[in-house]
């Protein structure tokens, strides 16, 4: 089924377009839209951004598969990055991954059999001060104990 | 010398800071109207006299970049504001979009006119959204105010600023890379020659500065540029005012700090920083990852009295100021002013792994000496930290590192060889002993137990 904006992304849509000189520009932002309503860039959505854009399916296809943000298949109802890189590291993010994998019970990239978590790393999240870190959906969960991570994961897993 | 100031973070401890009430209760919006009513020379000759130096790593003079500046006669110009903030150990600017968004604002409405643009863009990485979401609540503010539009202020020039957004790409950091993003492609650094004040976003002129230094401009403006510039304890070497530091890893007290410009990387650590949390300094990454580390046991070495560092000849790098030449004369980088310490507790070996693994998943993959070099580091360091690599491959990690330097687009390379020959350098018998040792080296461990 082609895919479709709902009417109110519709108008955040047009909003974006008069941000920018040209529409190829919008690129990036109406991926971000398109993937908050469908959850992945779908082959669906690329044929919709490209049609919408007046640019070339290889163009959008280029910029999906170019940054890491953008999921290329179905992933989790929640998902959770934990930071690993060198400042979070030093502040035990090993040992925070490590037990989210096993509490979860899958391995960084997964997605729990329930659908409801994909649990990932992060390179770094500029919260080095506030570290070991993780970000969950659109929020960021700093100076985290195991305890702390263990509540935020059950929290998301009831949801 | 430790002078904590509070310009740029001025509103950092207000009720509700990041509203335009705050920060027009601290003086906010004075000088944008100001700036705005001042010829565009004089405009940039002022901030020349702050030598104020750009904050997202590379240290160029922010007047000076204006001043490459020149109206094309058909096209408009553009200003893109630097926040793709990524870089290991830094996190700076993400304080300054939560809690002081609205320098920003006016600071690109001055920057707008310095460089004689009428749009700006800050290009914001996707993962920080209350960043974000306040930057567009500041715009909407200042917009309602008749602050940015058609006449900010009554005053006929008009401004409009945009947050764009990336979508997970360290190298999008890099000015060229940057653009391209912009213009919604991939993030792929650009050829340089043309430069973008030639031909930026949109294959318009455009300038490039870090969201710190745009949020330092009405400060600037405020205080005039000489003063702003006498702020810094090494003002005399170009390099002026105030800026934010950042400390994290094995401290007692990691976080931001805004201080005068001239600090040195002891009292970052120790009075900033609260000292080492455990164990005692082994080494810091001064300014990001990219940044060369430096270890505490480390000794100036500047016996000629023309150097800019000969006065801590023989002295701890520790007490040296930390400045953009001072930096480089050390043989590092002052890099983003946001370090990483490592305590003799933990494992440099792993710390530098790690680092590596970083780099090689954010190789944008364009230049084949990075992608494929960084990727073999990586490698290495992995039969290394497991016990299968041996003494051979470590002069290899070092004829690695030199191959790839200068030979790639952009700087990204560079950035990822330059601290991988300082680890090699000055954690040479730490890689051995790890290959000796069959991986059973070193604590094994990178956080503190």
């Amino acid at each position: 089924m082609p895919f479709a904006l709902t009417p109110e992304r519709e108008r955040e849509f047009a909003d974006i377009l008069s941000r920018y000189p040209n529409k190829m520009a919008a690129t990036i932002p109406v991926l971000h839209l398109c993937q908050e309503q469908h959850g992945w860039v779908s082959p669906e959505v690329i044929e919709f951004v490209a049609q919408q854009l007046e640019v070339s399916t290889a163009h959008v296809k280029g910029v999906v598969t170019f940054y890491t943000l953008f999921n290329q298949r179905p992933v989790g109802k929640h998902q959770v990055w934990v930071c690993r890189t060198l400042s979070c590291a030093l502040r035990g993010a090993g040992e925070l991954l490590e037990h989210c994998e096993k509490r979860l019970g899958v391995r960084a990239g997964e997605t729990t059999k329930d659908g409801k978590i994909t649990l990932r790393t992060a390179e770094c999240l500029a919260a080095c001060g506030q570290a070991p870190m993780m970000q969950v959906d659109k929020d960021y969960f700093e100076n985290l104990t195991l305890a702390d991570a263990d509540r935020i994961l059950d929290r998301l897993r009831g949801d | 010398m430790l002078k904590k100031t509070k310009y740029l973070s001025r509103t950092y401890d207000l009720e509700r800071g990041h509203t335009l009430a705050a920060y027009e209760s601290v003086g906010g919006y004075k000088q944008a109207p100001r700036a705005l009513r001042m010829s565009r020379e004089a405009l940039v000759d002022e901030v020349k006299k702050a030598n104020l130096r750009g904050r997202g790593g590379a240290g160029f003079p922010c007047g000076v970049k204006w001043g490459f500046m020149r109206p094309h006669p058909t096209k408009p110009a553009y200003l893109v504001v630097n926040a793709d903030e990524g870089e290991p150990g830094t996190f700076k600017d993400r304080t300054l979009m939560e809690l002081n968004p609205h320098a920003v604002v006016e600071g690109c409405i001055i920057a707008c006119h310095g460089i004689g643009a009428h749009a700006a863009y800050i290009y914001v990485r996707d993962e920080l959204h209350l960043s974000k979401a306040r930057l567009w609540e500041a715009i909407k503010e200042a917009r309602q105010r008749g602050y940015l539009g058609k006449r900010p202020f009554g005053i006929d020039y008009p401004v409009e600023v945009y947050v764009h957004t990336g979508a997970g790409a360290y190298i999008c950091g890099e000015e060229t890379s940057m653009l391209n993003s912009l213009e919604g492609r991939r993030g792929e650094p650009r050829l340089k020659p043309p430069f973008p004040a030639q031909v930026g976003a949109f294959g318009c002129p455009t300038t490039v500065n870090n969201l710190e230094t745009i949020a330092a401009i009405p400060t600037v403006l405020e205080l005039g540029g000489d003063e702003f510039s006498k702020l810094s304890a090494i003002h005399n070497l170009k390099d002026g005012g105030t800026r934010l530091f950042g400390v994290s890893g094995h401290v007692k007290t990691p976080g931001v700090f805004e201080a005068c410009v001239g600090l040195t990387l002891r009292e970052l650590v120790y009075d900033l920083g609260g000292g080492v949390a455990g164990g005692e300094l082994l080494a810091v990454i001064p300014g990001g990852s990219s940044c060369p580390i430096l270890r505490a046991d480390e000794k100036v070495h500047a016996p000629d009295p023309s150097s800019a560092l000969h006065p801590w000849h023989g002295q701890s790098v520790l007490d040296v100021p930390m400045g953009v030449e001072t930096y480089r004369l050390l043989g590092t980088m002052l890099g983003t002013c946001c370090a990483i310490v490592l305590s003799d507790r933990a494992d440099p070996v792993l710390a530098f792994h790690n680092l590596m693994q970083f780099y090689r998943h954010e190789s944008c993959g364009q230049c084949t000496p990075c992608r494929e070099g960084v990727g073999w580091i990586e490698r290495i360091l992995d039969k290394v930290v497991h016990g299968k690599s041996d003494e051979k491959e470590l002069d290899l990690l070092h004829d690695i590192g030199s191959n790839i330097m200068g030979n790639t687009i952009c700087a990204f390379g560079e950035g990822a060889a330059m601290p991988a020959l300082a680890f090699v350098q000055k954690f040479r018998p730490e890689l051995e002993a790890y290959v000796r040792s069959g991986g059973k080296s070193g604590t094994g461990r990178l956080s503190l137990p």
